[in-house]
């Protein structure tokens, strides 16, 4: 199941998405290898999050190729595509939690679904993601009780739950404050080190992206404007990568 | 059934009046109706992904659980409520009813007859179908809005296995057991408001009521209650996890959820007993 051979562990081609007469996602094709964290940087409605429900198989594309872990997820019945998703991890945007379970209940939620374990072993398991992310605190308490930040951290836990190869996180420092926001970037850098797992981050902010990316890519009216590291992008002679820059280092 | 041509007239005509101005009604029909099929459509979608969930391992027990006591005990003091009220109300207009045709003898029998035939798992249905339908309607809606419901398919948990499967067959077993309840608390309430006027042992009022009750006569009502659940759990998780548009959305698909379930049960109700006839007699 591992996949060991190949290079890259998400490839899309010529992804296209619409909304009515909106298009969204006009040919994009991206590829992220082993080990490799990519952000992705655009404007509000540009289509990043809907880029990575697209991967993880919420969404149907109207086109184009997607593969993660070398299976065609456009082409996969519900229960393979289930075994894809067990490989992946995704922080969304708002984190997500489910209200009506603990801190602890969510983060054991995918464990108590997909693996064998015992009651010791899952609630040590969920001890140990959530000292991780610096919430083992905060077990009993229900995700109305905690703030953004800390809801953020837990969804994050959860994200982790199953040891996913991939990670996918919708504007993981999206509301909160510089410190908050500092403190998850150097959360990302932190599992990066520690798991070797690739991510896709959707984000606005640049300088946060620049800290815990490999490479950058930049969505414009559907189509990728630009792909590089930081200095490449910030070197870039093309007027919206210009305009996108001086504004996100403001 | 003859309602919903009105309620589609009514809305088509409120549609074409909007802004003051009389606007061709045509469209405004033709999109009216091409919603009402997209909506039948997506309800079949709906209850075939249902189907397929809840009849695949595993099963969500622990959840079942948890919702038969979310929707059954904590409906439990309404719908006990509900049943008493119509018993009394229903020994005080019966009774007046039955003396000015010198029949009262037969109140017993009536009272229990239309208990358990009709009025327990009709109040019932509309009961369970305002609190558990608004429920579920906004709970799920909620989860939609704040992805959760996203989260649990992107955690590689089928939403429709854990969250509708589990709700629907709650509501299929716990609608019955209500009524069971609400028949109880109507009769027993039906006895006591008939003794007030004309004292009764509640054994000569229970032998009197069920004498010409037979085995049969329970099982079509049982049968009724179980429908209803269905439906109820059905509409109300439809239009929760269809839930669009924040938290407006939320409350929309709360009071479709309400509206429709209740619609859906005396429809339900309509059919059912003019099956419950051709085939019981």
């Amino acid at each position: 199941m591992k996949d060991e051979g190949s290079e890259f562990l998400i490839r899309i081609a010529d992804l296209q998405k619409a909304f009515g007469r909106q298009k969204v996602l006009n040919g994009i094709s991206l590829e992220v290898k082993r080990g490799e964290t990519v952000a992705v940087l655009g404007r509000s409605g540009g289509g990043k999050s809907v880029l990575l429900k697209l991967i993880i198989g919420l969404q149907a594309p109207d086109g184009g190729s997607i593969q993660v872990a070398a299976k065609e997820i456009t082409k996969l019945d519900q229960d393979q595509l289930n075994e894809v998703r067990k490989r992946i991890g995704f922080l969304f945007q708002q984190a997500a939690l489910y209200d009506s379970l603990t801190v602890e209940d969510n983060v054991a939620f995918p464990l108590s679904r997909h693996t064998k374990m015992s009651n010791d072993e899952r609630s040590n398991r969920v001890h140990e993601l959530l000292a991780d992310v610096g919430m083992d605190r905060d077990l009993g308490k229900m995700p109305s009780e905690i703030s953004g930040g800390m809801q953020k951290r837990v969804g994050l836990a959860r994200a982790l739950a199953l040891d996913p190869e991939i990670l996918l996180f919708d504007e993981p420092t999206a509301g909160l404050d510089p410190i908050t926001a500092a403190e998850i970037g150097d959360l990302i850098v932190k599992l990066k080190r520690k798991r070797k797992m690739s991510a896709v981050v959707v984000t606005h902010d640049v300088h946060g992206a620049n800290a815990y990316s490999d490479r950058m890519v930049l969505l414009h009216e559907g189509s990728i404007a630009a792909e590089g590291t930081f200095d490449d992008l910030q070197g870039s002679q093309d007027e919206f990568v210009k305009q996108f820059f001086s504004y996100g280092s403001r | 059934m003859m309602r919903l041509p009105i309620l589609v007239l009514a809305a088509t005509a409120s549609g074409a009046m909007a802004g003051g101005r009389l606007r061709d009604p045509v469209p405004i029909a033709r999109n009216f109706l091409v919603g009402v099929f997209e909506w039948f459509g997506d309800l079949g979608l709906f209850c075939a992904r249902l189907i397929r969930s809840a009849l695949t391992p595993p099963y969500e027990f622990g959840e079942l659980l948890r919702q038969c006591d979310a929707i059954g005990s904590k409906s439990l003091p309404l719908v006990a409520l509900a049943g008493a009220a119509t018993g009394v109300v229903l020994s005080l207009q019966t009774r007046d009813s039955l003396v000015r045709f010198g029949a009262k003898a037969f109140l017993p029998a009536v009272i229990v007859f239309s208990i358990i035939k009709e009025s327990g798992p009709i109040i019932t249905g509309l009961i369970v179908s305002g609190r558990v339908g608004a429920g579920i309607g906004a709970e799920l809606g909620s989860m939609k809005v704040t992805e959760q419901i996203d989260a649990m398919e992107a955690s590689a948990v089928d939403p429709y296995k854990f969250l509708v499967a589990t709700r629907v067959v709650a509501c299929i077993l716990m609608v019955p057991l209500l009524t069971v309840v609400s028949n109880f608390c109507g009769i027993l309430m039906g006895w006591l408001a008939n003794t007030l006027s004309e004292p009764i042992s509640l054994r000569l009022f229970l032998e009197d009521g069920f004498k010409n009750m037979e085995f049969t006569d329970y099982i079509p009502p049982i049968v009724k209650t179980a429908v209803f659940g269905l439906t109820i759990g059905i509409v109300s998780c439809f239009q929760g996890i269809r839930t669009r548009g924040g938290t407006e959305g939320v409350g929309r698909s709360a009071t479709s959820s309400v509206v429709l379930s209740s619609l859906f049960v005396i429809l339900a109700d309509v059919i059912l007993v003019r099956l419950i006839l051709m085939i019981w007699g």
